[in-house]
């Protein structure tokens, strides 16, 4: 046995499930210094490393944690900062399990090295410390950049064309940048102030953020070009929420997820009345769906004093499409998961209130298009659940507000822009997309995989042309 | 930060107007759209149709009455004083072309938001009949406004203050059984009840019916789902597919119901702001 594998993988430590469940404080601590070089001495320094093929980005992993144990953590982070702009959120939110971890070599016998933890550690340890220099900028190219949208994707076409020189503008619709970082993670996943300050260090280094800014509605992409810009990047973001068209479905209580952790992230409903936006307080509260955004809406009732949280998914445990980590934490935190088990209504009080749902149990059939087996409706399943709040998590489509106000661009028959899986060049000239407008609803780090690849070619096109 | 370079009190200062420095936004405004505004930090976003727009100067115009603790706090601020956030122009701009006759029906602070509508559509080449009311005289707005903004125009109070007294659905019942095949397009401003109530009388006359809604909403470019409505028993998203919509189609009870999700946290809400400002 070789001596890596007799350390043990560094359990990270975590607020107590039943005092966190009582606050929107970060959950995971982090590690300390001592335990970052202890978990960075597991890595076998494979040399063929299989954990850098799991990363949509390409990190020099075993890089990093080489110089993680060697105590250098400056180096570290410059290793890092190499091929992502944003390693403190990609160590929280990233689903490591199946990219680099669910790759490493000492996870086919034991567990896997802990890269999404000590990635968190060493921005982390940078964020505070502040000793790195960031990469040299190159010469300035005068080329004008637009990015469309302050998320995952957005960001790192910014700071990787920044990097190279041109002159880049993010463009935001809401008040404050970041995207789904900060209206659709929570507070207890990813503390805003991380964003806040990934964001500034992109404006450091000249980086410019336009935020209130809606692109299609205040400025055309049409007009963007006429203002001078050689090339622009849409991230928009999927958009629209999905909802079950099911009967009741429009009583008062009943909100998207998108809506419920907006108002309690981006707006801060969580410290009502101190900040003016409410957020409906359910007692007893339901979320239907059973991915990260489901467990981040069933966690966030329970801080905001639900009774019961409780997630209403129609496949069973096998099917659930959250990280895994996300699933455990909530379960320790206490939300009750119904599995295989369909609403079909909602019923409502004289107010106009939610007051419960009616389902039905489900069993798995043959798989569908996803590849996962479909959920059929059992006869005479008929249920009743209780509720005063039920948030809907079954995802988002498309946005058309930008995709229709542009001349040029191809969308495939979800309204989703179709572009080069490449290069993320779309049909019209100058212009490139990534993220979920693309795929539709996907992880933060395939949107920042998207947004690599698409500056590269950018950077290619404002050297050789299209 | 948005600028505040002109404000006037209206309504015995339950009414505000707020000519608010915007230029971007200014240029691309159309009759109909709307922005969403936040005082501070700590604010909520609030969605409002503007009321006017003037690109040489680069402002737009906003009217509100003051119903809870975030208007209570866009009254407190002055001129020299700014908004944080100013996001727009969103929504769907209104259609105007000429159709002929035309009725205009404008209620409270829906009056704002018709006056820019009614003066486009008399630019358009139609012949205007505005109907504005209110509670009482003092409460009316913009009455000179929209009879420049109009061929004709009738003022109803509930009181009998001034004017015809009682509903504008009286007033414009009135027109149209004198005169419903002439009337091409009604469009109605105001309070729900007041828009059920419009819709419901021209649905007799079947004629065409707009109305422009306000439900709550977050974000103002689709992503939430806060401001769905009924629309023909599916589901509109106000901020993207509207904000006006057919007037015969909404389900007005529904839109009621919706809009008092948060009374009680904004009473609670406008409660906590009132004592801070004794």
């Amino acid at each position: 046995m070789a001596k890596n594998e007799k350390i043990q993988r560094q359990q990270m430590p975590e607020q107590a499930p039943l005092v966190r469940k009582n606050n929107f404080n970060e959950v995971p601590k982090g590690y300390t210094a001592e335990m970052a070089i202890q978990e960075a001495k597991r890595c076998m320094q494979c040399k063929k490393p299989a954990c850098v093929e799991g990363c949509p980005v390409g990190v020099d992993i075993p890089g990093f944690i080489k110089h993680v144990s060697n105590g250098d953590f400056t180096k570290a982070i410059s290793k890092l900062w190499e091929k992502n702009s944003l390693p403190a959120v990609c160590g929280r939110v990233c689903p490591q399990e199946n990219q680099c971890e669910g790759k490493c070599i000492l996870g086919k016998k034991g567990e896997p090295v802990a890269i999404g933890n000590l990635e968190r550690f060493v921005a982390d340890y940078e964020r505070e410390k502040q000793l790195a220099t960031r990469p040299e900028k190159a010469e300035p190219t005068g080329k004008k950049v637009a990015v469309v949208g302050s998320g995952p994707a957005g960001l790192t076409v910014a700071g990787d064309l920044v990097l190279k020189g041109h002159d880049v503008t993010i463009y935001e619709a809401f008040h404050k940048p970041g995207g789904v970082l900060v209206y659709g993670i929570p507070e207890f996943r990813l503390p805003k102030e991380i964003v806040f300050s990934e964001v500034s260090g992109l404006e450091k280094m000249g980086v410019n953020v336009q935020l209130n800014t809606v692109v299609g509605r205040i400025v055309s992409i049409d007009e963007l070009f006429e203002q001078g810009y050689e090339a622009v990047f849409i991230a928009v973001g999927a958009g629209l929420p999905t909802f079950l068209n099911i009967p009741g479905e429009n009583l008062i209580g009943i909100l998207s997820a998108n809506e419920y952790l907006t108002r309690a992230n981006l707006m801060k409903a969580y410290l009502f009345p101190k900040y003016d936006t409410p957020v409906v307080r359910g007692k007893k509260v339901i979320t239907i769906g059973a991915g990260n955004v489901a467990m981040d809406a069933a966690r966030t009732a329970l801080r905001l004093g639900a009774e019961t949280s409780t997630i209403v998914y129609r496949r069973s445990r096998e099917e659930v499409p959250a990280r895994q980590a996300e699933v455990h934490h909530a379960e320790q935190e206490g939300v009750k998961f119904h599995f295989l088990t369909g609403p079909t209504k909602f019923l409502g009080n004289d107010k106009g209130r939610v007051v419960g749902m009616e389902g039905l149990k489900m069993v798995l059939g043959e798989p569908d298009a996803s590849g996962r087996r479909r959920p059929v409706p059992m006869k005479n399943s008929e249920f009743e659940l209780e509720c005063d709040l039920a948030i809907i998590a079954v995802g988002a489509g498309a946005n058309p507000l930008l995709t229709q106000s542009t001349e040029g661009l191809s969308l495939n028959k979800w309204g989703y822009i179709i572009a080069d899986p490449e290069t993320g060049k779309t049909s019209k000239k100058g212009v490139w997309a990534g993220g979920d407008i693309v795929t539709g609803s996907a992880t933060v780090i395939l949107a920042m995989g998207a947004g690599r690849q698409a500056a590269d070619s950018i950077h290619q096109y404002l050297s050789w042309g299209w | 930060m948005f600028k505040i370079i002109n404000r006037e009190e209206m309504a015995e200062g339950t009414v505000i107007l707020n000519e608010i420095e915007a230029p971007l936004i200014a240029k691309k405004a159309r009759p109909g759209q709307f922005v969403i505004l936040k005082a501070n930090d700590t604010g909520e976003r609030i969605p409002l149709t503007m009321a006017d727009t003037n690109t040489e100067k680069g402002t737009i115009t906003i009217i509100f009455m003051v119903v809870g603790k975030s208007t209570a706090l866009f009254k407190t601020l002055l001129v020299g004083d700014a908004y944080q956030d100013v996001i727009g122009p969103l929504g769907k701009p209104t259609h105007l072309e000429k159709l002929g006759d035309v009725i205009c029906v404008g209620g409270g602070t829906g009056i704002a938001v018709l006056h820019p509508i009614t003066r486009g559509l008399k630019q358009a080449g139609n012949h205007v009949t505005a109907i504005i009311g209110s509670r009482n005289k003092d409460l009316l707005i913009l009455e000179d406004k929209m009879r420049a903004a109009s061929h004709e125009l009738h003022v109803c109070t509930d009181d009998g203050s001034y004017g015809h007294k009682g509903f504008v659905t009286d007033v414009l019942k009135k027109i149209l059984n004198e005169k419903k095949d002439q009337i091409k397009l009604v469009v109605g401003i105001g309070p729900v009840p007041m828009m059920k109530f419009v819709s419901l009388v021209t649905k007799e006359f079947n004629v065409k019916t707009l109305v422009s809604l306000n439900p709550i909403m977050i974000d103002g470019t689709g992503m939430c789902g806060g401001c769905r409505v009924s629309v023909g028993g599916k589901n509109k998203f106000a901020c993207v597919d509207g904000p006006e919509f057919d007037g015969h189609a909404v389900d007005f009870d529904e839109l009621s119901l919706r809009l008092q999700a948060y009374q009680e946290d904004e009473r609670q809400c406008y409660d906590h702001f009132c004592k801070c400002q004794d």
